[in-house]
């Protein structure tokens, strides 16, 4: 997995609430066996006028002028901010590989659906949860200033304000740790490769019909 | 001692170890695979020169590609038929049992769990897709997981997780003719909201739950998703066991004795309590129709589209204007008013035999109405299109001008070549209604199988209430 550390960078605005997986990557896409290369694809049906199919050229196809990624202010951006059950809808990890192809790293909302939240967090893409009024704060900053762009410090837990405001927030620090240092999940559980040979043999017992 | 719930018993029987932070390694007894999510995580598995833990807990088939029609000339679009080889390849190189797509068990992968007798009480189920709440119906603990935690299955066996909190909706009373169980699972979204349920796991009980068979059990936990719940339950009873009781993976006369004794503790203890409790009377639920882009967005087929001018909350207001334009609905239109142009009759939520009985009891002797181009019926599984054309239902459905196709996800989200084009209007028995989610621009309005099939026959929404 992709570390995290700290980041600085152009913040983007999602305005809208429960915006779905089928939005951020339409189902098209996930015909891929790969886990790269989504990222012209992101928010394909709202960035694009033309109806997108895998394989297509990128570069010949009409961008819609208003939808608010296209639109040069945002180019680079690297942070999204988001309203609440960000990512709601279907288990495909192809969001955030998306996201993270685009070249997002963070994403800031009030909250995610349970499976996209920790399907970022297993890719080294940071959702960070801030109240519902200071991700409002952060929208009209957004809004009111070109190049409005955003520190986030994953050790510190903070998010940086251009005009110097520092704002908490809070992670689970197991999954902290896991993107600080870029750890692998699996690597981490076959630690414990005992303990789960001891489980597998008291269920036995309990329950042999599970083994068969 | 308060007692437990259901969720709590199934979490506990499954830890293997729980960390300083409360998290814990929980132990997978049934891993089930599709096409779509699992190629990267084999991959991975491959580039870290890690094998499977226990290649018998794994049970694989392709649904979501494959073709509804004329399966025996194979996959037309590449990209669809590279994927589904490439499932075929890793369950051959890694030895998973796979009901490929031409084997008479090939199936929905939430539909032939169950049928197989794969899916059982007390278990532990995932898979790599978000609809695998519906095999908590059976007393699991069944949820959706992504690509990466697919990996982690299948290496280690074990999830790493966080307890989630206990919500009960309790739906009581007698369920009115005409009502079944995907009304009540759209009431409980509607209330619950597509949100409500994130963070917890939902037990779905009362005497209306206990009333449903369990393909209606089945519908409702579906769902359970799209009020936000990872996993969705229901306590195990008589009719738990008996829908069992024979089927291909289920435990063997030696043991049966065993597991049932075992199974009938999967209930919430008397005295449990619950981070939030919801009641629902089942009596005043009417058939509903969702009008919007969301599922939570919904009305009863007495109700009008309502007017976002009304709404307080100045997001909530946004998302209702944006879905009318989307669906192109004005506010204050009868819901009854809106036609449609096309018919789905399946996907994991409504494709069981007992949807197809109840859609083909409302179309038998009647047509299509003329503006309806297209009404297509899609079985869960190969062995419900064989159970149905044994009971005659397809010849009741074609006579009706209603498509018999192949066993498959279909139009639910159209990875195949079944979709909406743009601005056709569905009434769809699947459990999105997401922009764009059964074909690009199409519009989509979630419905049980009764009112989608009588949507086909008048051509536009009825209430099947007074359906003769
Ligand atoms: S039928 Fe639809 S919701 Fe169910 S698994 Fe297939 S695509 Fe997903």
């Amino acid at each position: 997995m992709q570390k995290f550390t700290t980041l600085t960078g152009i913040a983007a605005p999602m305005d809208r609430a429960n915006v779905d997986t089928d939005a951020i990557i339409p189902k098209q896409y996930l015909k891929s066996i790969k886990r790269s290369g989504f990222g012209p694809n992101l928010f394909d049906s709202w960035r694009y006028l033309d109806e997108g199919e895998p394989g297509m050229d990128h570069s010949r196809r009409r961008l819609n002028p208003d939808f608010v990624l296209n639109q040069p202010r945002y180019a680079g951006a690297s942070i999204l901010l988001a309203r609440a059950n960000f990512g709601c809808g279907s288990s495909r990890e192809h969001a955030p590989w998306a996201l993270m192809d685009y070249g997002f790293r963070v994403i800031i909302a009030p909250s995610y659906a349970d499976i996209f939240y920790q399907n970022s967090l297993k890719n080294g893409l940071l959702p960070v949860v801030l109240e519902e009024a200071t991700v409002q704060q952060l929208f009209e900053g957004v809004y009111a200033q070109e190049g409005y762009r955003l520190s986030v410090d994953l050790d510190r837990q903070t998010v940086t304000t251009p005009s110097g405001q520092v704002i908490h927030f809070d992670i689970d620090p197991f999954r902290k740790h896991c993107l600080v240092n870029g750890l692998d999940d699996i690597g981490l559980t076959l630690e414990h490769v005992d303990d789960i040979r001891a489980y597998e043999a008291r269920r036995r017992k309990e329950a042999p019909w599970l083994f068969r | 001692m308060n007692g437990k719930t259901l969720y709590d018993k199934l979490w506990e029987a499954h830890v293997v170890r729980t960390n300083p932070d409360g998290t814990a390694l929980v132990y997978i007894d049934r891993h089930l695979v599709h096409e779509v999510t699992s190629p990267q995580a084999f991959e991975g598995l491959r580039l870290a020169g890690r094998g499977l833990w226990r290649v018998d807990a794994n049970l694989a088939t392709a649904d979501h590609n494959v073709p509804t029609t004329g399966r025996r000339q194979g996959i037309a679009d590449p990209v669809s038929r590279l994927q589904v080889e490439t499932l075929d390849q890793n369950c051959q190189d890694f030895g998973i049992t796979e009901f490929g797509m031409n084997d008479p068990r090939q199936g929905i992968v939430h539909v032939i769990g169950p049928e197989q007798g794969a899916t059982l009480p007390g278990m532990t189920v995932v898979c790599g897709d978000s609809h695998t709440s519906t095999h908590g119906a059976f007393g699991a603990l069944a949820f959706g997981i992504g690509t990466s935690e697919v990996e982690h299955v299948l290496a280690t066996q074990c999830l790493l997780l966080k307890k989630s909190k206990n919500m009960r909706v309790r739906v009581e009373g007698a369920i009115p003719f005409g009502v079944t169980a995907k009304d009540i699972v759209l009431v409980i979204v509607g209330r619950i909201g597509t949100a409500g349920g994130t963070g917890y796991a939902i037990e779905f009980a009362g005497s209306a739950i206990r009333s449903l068979s369990m393909e209606g059990r089945m519908t409702v936990c579906n769902m359970a998703i799209e009020a936000g719940a990872r996993a969705g339950m229901i306590a195990v009873d008589d009719k738990t066991i008996d829908y069992l009781r024979g089927r291909p993976y289920a435990p063997p006369p030696q043991l049966w004795e065993q597991a049932q004794v075992a199974w009938r503790s999967l209930y919430s203890d008397a005295g449990a309590t619950f981070d939030h409790e919801i009641e629902i009377d089942a009596g005043a639920i009417v058939p509903q129709v969702t009008w919007g882009t969301s599922p939570e967005m919904v009305v009863g087929i007495d109700g009008r589209v309502p007017d976002p001018a009304r709404e307080q909350d100045a997001t909530r207001r946004a998302s209702m204007r944006g879905a009318l334009e989307y669906m192109n609905l004005v506010p204050g239109t009868a819901i009854q008013d809106i036609a449609i142009d096309k018919v789905f009759i399946g996907s994991c939520t409504n494709s069981r035999i007992e949807d197809l009985r109840v859609a083909a009891a409302v179309v038998r002797g009647k047509r299509l109405a003329h503006n309806v181009k297209l009404a297509m019926v899609v079985p869960g599984s190969g062995l419900i299109k064989t159970q149905a054309e044994s009971e005659g239902l397809d010849k009741i459905f074609a006579a009706a001008g209603f498509e018999w196709r192949e066993p498959g996800c279909s139009m639910c989200l159209a990875m195949n070549a079944d979709r909406l084009e743009p601005g056709e209007r569905c009434a769809s028995t699947s459990n999105r209604n997401f922009e764009g989610r059964q074909g690009a621009g199409g519009r989509t309005h979630l419905v049980s199988p009764a009112m989608a099939a009588a949507a086909g026959i008048a051509g536009h929404f009825v209430d099947v209430r007074s359906w003769r």
